[in-house]
């Protein structure tokens, strides 16, 4: 299996050398506008936060994946992972607030051996919906994660996985040989126990992200043609497709420096930029952890190191809810990603 | 002055011509933005048509064009070579077709 850019010693692994990319080039000349420009035009800088609605915990960076276009640079080889200690004031914290939602992310958000005691503490403490972000194949991984959609099932979690296409080709060249068969095999197992079906309240969600330096084009078309193909082929249901843009990070960073497309790539999302979209950018309503309880304005950022604002606090067991609501968001050429089109964020298009 | 008559960048200025003639200009791209909007036709078949066509009319600024616009519509690789394939045999066809035309002249001709 492929190596995380951390495990290569690759270039890119250090965080600095990303930032020089992304503000170096057509916005270090001028010939592109940088992001803060833009939302200035529209007054909405400094960006300021809406309310915050998403609690998203990044349980850490092991995945048992090494997909091509990772923004977390997640894979095997990477051992960053969130304690009990770190969960339990996350915990704490839920249960003195009343989010709406509660969104597990990774890596494979599974495979740290806390999990499912986090989940139950989650649902104890009164969370109202927990998302998972489950990258389907975790479920065959192993023979102690073939119960997951019964646990899933239990705790009332809405699932939400990555399936960048309906067709084997596209999903096996970005997340690796076989997964789109195993992801299949997967969804079949949540559809069997009730998930995407209606009526039975477990919602199940795809997201879409292209697989190639292109852009996503319209969330309801392509959710309908994959609901079309994936009912034709393998008689899965599923409830929306999240279409999500790639952000130029990490892995996909990489990926558009490698095969030439890195500068079109940021130009096309410059662009694309729609005013429009940044009413509603997730950042707004978001506050993203990372293993460590460092707190960031979305999990974008958290892989940048941009931690929150010093001044509102930087870690878990500095939370303040009116704080946090008042901070200033920090931004970067990379936010372009989230304003190009229809908009992008981790629940799909915002615009 | 580029010493080929093809730049990839000229793409980005297609939008340029209006600096020599805006009215006509703004009538041809409010067109064509109807055109390409959902109508009888999906916006996802509209593409495709669009790339074959780009392919019958050898135009590589929409073959650059419709290639990302099919990817981004979510179309397969397949599709994608399948719609070259209905432009080339359109081409090849409207060549042949011309053959039957061959054909009456030769006999008229012949003995």
């Amino acid at each position: 299996m492929a190596k995380s850019l951390k495990a290569q010693g690759h270039k890119l692994a250090k965080i600095e050398e990303q930032i020089k990319v992304l503000n170096g080039g057509d916005f270090e000349s001028g010939d592109l506008p940088t992001f803060g420009q833009k939302i200035a035009e529209i007054g909405h800088a400094p960006l300021k936060p809406s309310k915050l609605e998403v609690f998203q915990i990044n349980l850490g960076y092991m995945c048992n994946q090494t997909c091509a276009h990772c923004h977390v640079d997640a894979g095997p080889d990477r051992k960053e992972i969130m304690t009990r200690e770190t969960m339990q004031q996350c915990v704490d914290v839920i249960a003195q607030h009343d989010f709406p939602t509660v969104d597990l992310t990774g890596g494979a958000p599974e495979m740290n051996p806390d999990f499912r005691w986090f989940v139950e503490q989650l649902t104890a403490a009164g969370a109202k919906e927990i998302i998972v972000r489950c990258n389907l194949t975790i479920i065959l991984a192993n023979k102690k994660y073939h119960d997951l959609p019964e646990f899933f099932k239990k705790h009332k979690i809405r699932v939400v996985s990555s399936l960048p296409y309906y067709e084997a080709s596209k999903t096996d060249r970005q997340r690796g040989d076989g997964v789109f068969g195993k992801s299949i095999q997967a969804l079949q197992m949540l559809n069997e126990i009730g998930y995407g079906k209606e009526g039975t309240g477990l919602i199940l969600d795809l997201v879409y992200n292209p697989a190639g330096a292109f852009l996503p084009g319209n969330q309801a078309s392509l959710e309908q043609d994959f609901k079309k193909s994936l009912m034709a082929n393998f008689e899965i249901v599923f409830n929306n497709l999240l279409a999500i843009t790639n952000l130029p990070i990490s892995r996909f960073l990489d990926y558009l420096i490698r095969s030439e497309n890195y500068q079109e790539y940021m130009e096309k999302l410059v662009d694309a930029y729609n005013p429009g979209a940044v009413e509603n950018v997730m950042c707004r309503n978001t506050i993203s952890i990372d293993w460590e309880g460092y707190m960031y304005d979305c999990d974008f950022n958290q892989m940048l190191l941009l931690k929150t604002d010093e001044k509102v606090g930087q870690h878990i067991s500095e939370f303040d809810l009116d704080k946090i609501n008042s901070r200033t968001i920090k931004i970067g050429q990379h936010c372009y990603g989230c304003t190009a089109g229809a908009g992008s964020s981790c629940q799909g298009v915002v615009a | 002055m580029s010493k080929t008559y093809y730049d990839p960048d000229d793409l980005k200025k297609f939008g340029d011509i209006a600096d020599f003639e805006p009215k006509l200009a703004d009538k041809f791209f409010d067109y064509y933005g109807e055109v390409f909007k959902e109508g009888a036709l999906t916006e996802r078949e509209k593409s495709l048509i669009a790339l074959a066509v780009s392919h019958a009319v050898q135009c590589p600024y929409c073959i650059d064009a419709y290639t990302q616009d099919t990817l981004s519509k979510g179309c397969s690789e397949a599709q994608m070579m399948e719609a070259v394939h209905v432009a080339a045999a359109i081409k090849g066809g409207a060549a042949l077709v011309h053959g039957v035309q061959m054909m009456n002249k030769a006999k008229k001709l012949s003995m």
